[in-house]
């Protein structure tokens, strides 16, 4: 096992020094986790294995191709019938062979894999909850001091990049970067709750080796024990929508006093936020911020301009949602209004209700109503958003 | 195997001409030709909506095609490849070439063969219509939610979802009726003394082919039935909120579409050792063998399914039946490969351009089995789940595994099928540039998967941008090669030197004891096997 691991690392060495000649790798990028070095070892070993059953045939095969050829006047040999226990003997080896390797040399080490992949609960510090949605992954911290911490991460790469055409100079993290990273501490063992708001995503970086599905309504589980400080990157992948290549995850990786320096900054940032809610707000300071919220989550789908992009997704501009009601006269939201919609989605339109907060909502809402070529003249403030919650 | 010489009645065919001839013909020659001239018109198809994809991951960044687009494009691209192109194929020469390799006049069904066909462009019309219907504004496209159908995401589809849906039924209706006809008419129709352990290993393969499609083919029928009415009659079987299980999809899907892994390449399996024994000029080795891995193969495809989504989570016990039960494949797996290379091990080999597609197949099919042996381990599966190694790895099964060896099948039995030979040269020239861009566009994306590019997105970050150009420049020359292919099989069906009735110096069976091409009524008098 120890002989074999030096081979492994040797390999990996030799592979790292050949990517540092071009600008992309050749094997899984380095492991941050035991999970990833585990897997990394897991799979440096089979295929070798591999790689070993191939060109010993491969060899056989040629050696045979060159030799027994009729251009070479090579006469067939004349085994007539061979008899039956020459040919069991003969076709058993094979069999044997990869019995050993499927069952033993590969077949151990990978329940020892299975194992540690699956025990999420064992000396965990600590629980985040991740959640997909079409298209940004929300995350919350479950418990400890940072419980209670609660955003949503969406990709930042600016928009004109990403657009058709464009052929300017992309971003050293071109769709690889978020507003705001996931942050976890050095060393800790973080047991991860992943679900789906809509249709099913996978939360995956390459570095951590972990991977599972989001499936809504139901909670899955992984963990991850980042051992080295640094950012780490990665993607959704599982075909989620037109957005499915737009979801990264970006994952930063603090020591424990970084962090905690972090958790108490985050914490006065939310709540800050959340005393905004109370507050009376004008309507120009809700349209400036409502076209932040408005960019950042219901341009893909809705266009910058509010076109949207028919028939999947229909325009605002002129919608009779957006220009309709709200409330109806007993000061409840009416069924189909504007703020429904928002709140709690139809068909491809999702629920919003948990991925902003009360003062994003009231500002999208009324930036839809007064700009994109409409001009409701109404505002929605945060309070009623709050109210209407309940 | 030894065959008493047959005596041959002249060509007495009396059957309408033209269009009539095709719509109503029951003959499993004329049926075997639709199959893989519909087979070979629809691998262009779906490799030009493949082209459309690899043009746009040229470099990153968004140039030619919108992400919806692209979304439509990779699961039409993956169904029309597996259910019109390949399977297909495969049918078209279990039409042509189980009667005469088992000495029977015609399929035992010849009614049902001809409604088996022409289920089938209908079918492919459906799946495609929705591109042109959103050219007028009708729907938003074809099916978004690549070949699988996962729920949620296929229940908020457009119209699209609904046109895949009765393309699948009828694509497996089609496959069901082919399914029966190939049984009924192998247990039924052999010549006397062609014991089912006499049989060509070709009609081995099909035989388990069809049984496989008969258990499987009902479960992705009802699995996208269910979906059906999870979109318009407000049943929720894949729904949580409903109590349903989206999981619940996934496992229904993928209990037909593993054993269809084997449905597509048992075929090719079979004619594999007949191409080898041929041109190594001596009787294949290990033959009981390689119909008892037949077997083993064919009960253990339909055992294995959940390895196609071990990161969607399920429990351990789970995991580890899934992962050893995928491992032995590999055991039937080597021996089949043993058979394969100790019929060639110390023959008389000649490299016409079948035999050249065998061994370049023996070796990328190697490397698809390979490389499945180290997707086997669920730990890895989760780094290689969904990424571009396994996009890489399916392609050396069902590209280089199945196409090809649909290819080496096709120089085989091109000069009894149309009486002539093919131009040699260009055949050859078709393998190395086949072989080679093929080669050249899949493995760098093995290694796109190792360095975490997800596959089905339309746009990559930068450091995917060389091995993508290097695989986009491969696959347009693959592509292209295959006109070369189309050019040969044609100018062979029109004209050029005769064939012989044998063809090939080594070929062995009762296909070539009839005349280069056979009449449209074979084995007039019945054949007999020693």
């Amino acid at each position: 096992m120890r002989g074999y691991r030096k081979i492994s690392l040797g390999i990996s060495a030799m592979l790292a020094s050949l990517s540092a000649h071009a600008d992309y790798s050749w094997n899984f990028p380095e492991p941050v986790t035991p999970m990833a070095l585990d897997t990394l070892h897991v799979h440096n070993k089979f295929m070798l294995i591999a790689m070993a059953i191939f060109f010993i045939v491969l060899a056989i095969m040629i050696y045979s191709i060159f030799a027994h050829r009729k251009s070479k006047n090579f006469k067939p040999v004349t085994d007539k019938a061979p008899s039956t226990a020459v040919e069991i003997f003969w076709t058993l080896i094979p069999f044997a062979i990869l019995l050993l390797i499927d069952f033993v040399i590969m077949g151990i080490p990978a329940y020892h894999s299975v194992i540690m992949m699956e025990n999420t609960r064992d000396k965990a510090n600590m629980v985040i909850k991740i959640t997909g949605s079409q298209w940004r992954w929300q995350y919350e911290y479950m418990d400890g001091d940072a419980q209670g911490i609660k955003f949503v991460s969406n990709l930042s790469t600016p928009k004109e990049q990403t657009d058709k055409g464009f052929d300017g100079k992309k971003d050293e993290n071109y769709l690889l970067e978020v507003d705001n990273h996931l942050v976890l501490p050095v060393g800790a063992k973080v047991r991860i709750l992943m679900t789906s708001a809509d249709v099913m995503h996978n939360w995956w970086v390459p570095q951590f080796g972990s991977s599972r599905l989001a499936v809504p309504g139901f909670i899955r589980e992984t963990w991850v024990q980042v051992e080295k400080a640094g950012t780490y990157r990665g993607q959704c992948k599982e075909l989620c929508g037109k957005g499915h290549g737009y979801m990264p995850v970006v994952v930063d990786a603090l020591p424990v006093e970084e962090y905690k320096t972090w958790v108490a900054a985050k914490k006065e940032e939310l709540a800050k936020a959340s005393a905004g809610a109370d507050k009376e707000w004008t309507k120009d300071e809700l349209v400036a911020n409502g076209k932040t919220v408005y960019e950042k989550n219901c341009a893909v789908c809705h266009q910058v301009s509010g076109a949207g992009l028919p028939p999947a997704f229909p325009a605002l501009t002129g919608s009779k949602i957006a220009n309709g009601p709200i409330f109806g006269a007993d000061g409840k939201y009416l069924k189909d209004s504007h703020l429904d919609r928002v709140l709690n989605g139809i068909r491809v339109m999702p629920s919003w209700k948990a991925l902003l907060n009360d003062t994003e909502i009231a500002s999208v809402i009324t930036y839809e109503r007064n700009a994109l070529g409409n001009s409701v003249g109404d505002l929605l403030q945060p309070a009623q958003v709050k109210a209407a919650r309940q | 195997m030894s065959t008493t010489t047959v005596a041959h009645h002249d060509d007495h065919a009396e059957h309408p001409t033209g269009i009539m001839r095709w719509l109503t013909t029951t003959n499993h020659k004329d049926i075997g030709t639709m199959y893989l001239t519909f087979s070979l018109i629809m691998f262009f198809v779906g490799g030009a909506m493949i082209l459309g994809i690899r043009a746009e991951l040229f470099k990153p960044g968004l140039q030619l095609i919108n992400p919806e687009f692209f979304n439509q494009l990779i699961g039409v691209h993956a169904l029309i490849m597996i259910f019109a192109a390949l399977m297909p194929a495969a049918t078209g020469f279990a039409n042509w070439m189980i009667p005469l390799q088992i000495g029977a006049p015609d399929m035992a069904l010849p009614r049902l063969n001809n409604w088996g066909f022409w289920l089938l462009p209908p079918s492919a019309i459906l799946l495609t219509l929705p591109f042109t219907l959103a050219l007028f504004g009708i729907g938003d496209g074809a099916l978004a939610t690549g070949w699988t159908f996962y729920p949620p995401l296929s229940i908020q589809g457009g119209i699209g979802v609904d046109f895949a849906i009765f393309a699948v039924h009828l694509l497996g209706i089609s496959s069901v009726l082919g399914s029966i006809n190939i049984i009924v008419t192998v247990f039924n129709m052999r010549a006397p003394g062609m014991t089912l352990m006499k049989m060509p290993m070709f009609v081995w393969g099909w035989l388990i082919t069809a049984f496989l499609l008969i258990a499987t083919i009902p479960v992705l029928a009802g699995a996208v039935t269910m979906l059906l009415t999870d979109r318009h009659f407000g049943t929720h079987f894949f729904d949580a909120a409903g109590g349903g299980d989206p999981i619940m999809f996934q496992h229904l899907f993928w209990f037909f579409g593993h054993p269809e892994v084997y449905i597509l390449l048992l075929p090719v399996w079979g004619f594999i050792p007949q191409i080898l024994e041929t041109f190594s000029r001596k009787p294949m080795y290990g033959y009981k063998a390689q119909v008892y891995s037949f077997w083993a193969v064919g009960v253990l495809s339909v055992v294995v399914w959940a390895h196609h989504f071990f990161t969607s989570g399920m429990p351990v016990p789970a995991l580890l039946y899934f992962m050893y039960s995928t491992m032995a494949i590999s055991l039937p797996l080597a021996v089949m490969f043993f058979c394969w290379i100790k019929t060639m091990w110390k023959g008389s080999m000649s490299f016409e351009t079948p035999m050249l597609f065998t061994v370049g197949w023996i070796i990328l099919f190697g490397i698809g089995g390979l490389t499945g042996l180290v997707l086997a381990d669920v730990a890895a599966d989760a780094q290689y789940h969904n990424s571009y190694f396994i996009v890489a790895h399916f392609h050396y099964t069902l590209f280089a595994g199945g196409i090809m060896g649909i290819m080496a099948g096709t120089y085989y039995w091109l000069p009894k099928m149309t009486g002539h030979m093919y131009n040699e040269k260009l055949g050859k020239l078709h393998f190395w540039l086949t072989a080679i861009s093929f080669n050249l566009t899949f493995i760098p994306q093995f290694f796109l998967g190792l360095a975490g590019m997800p596959r089905r997105i339309p746009d990559y970050a930068l450091q995917f941008a060389e091995f993508n150009m290097i695989s986009s420049i491969a696959a347009f020359t693959l592509g292209l090669s295959q006109l070369l292919f189309v050019y040969n099989i044609v100018t062979c069906a029109r004209g050029g030197k005769k064939a012989t009735a044998q063809v090939w110096e080594g070929a062995q069976g009762l296909e070539w004891t009839l005349p280069s091409p056979p009449p449209y009524h074979s084995f007039t008098e019945q054949p007999t096997v020693k």
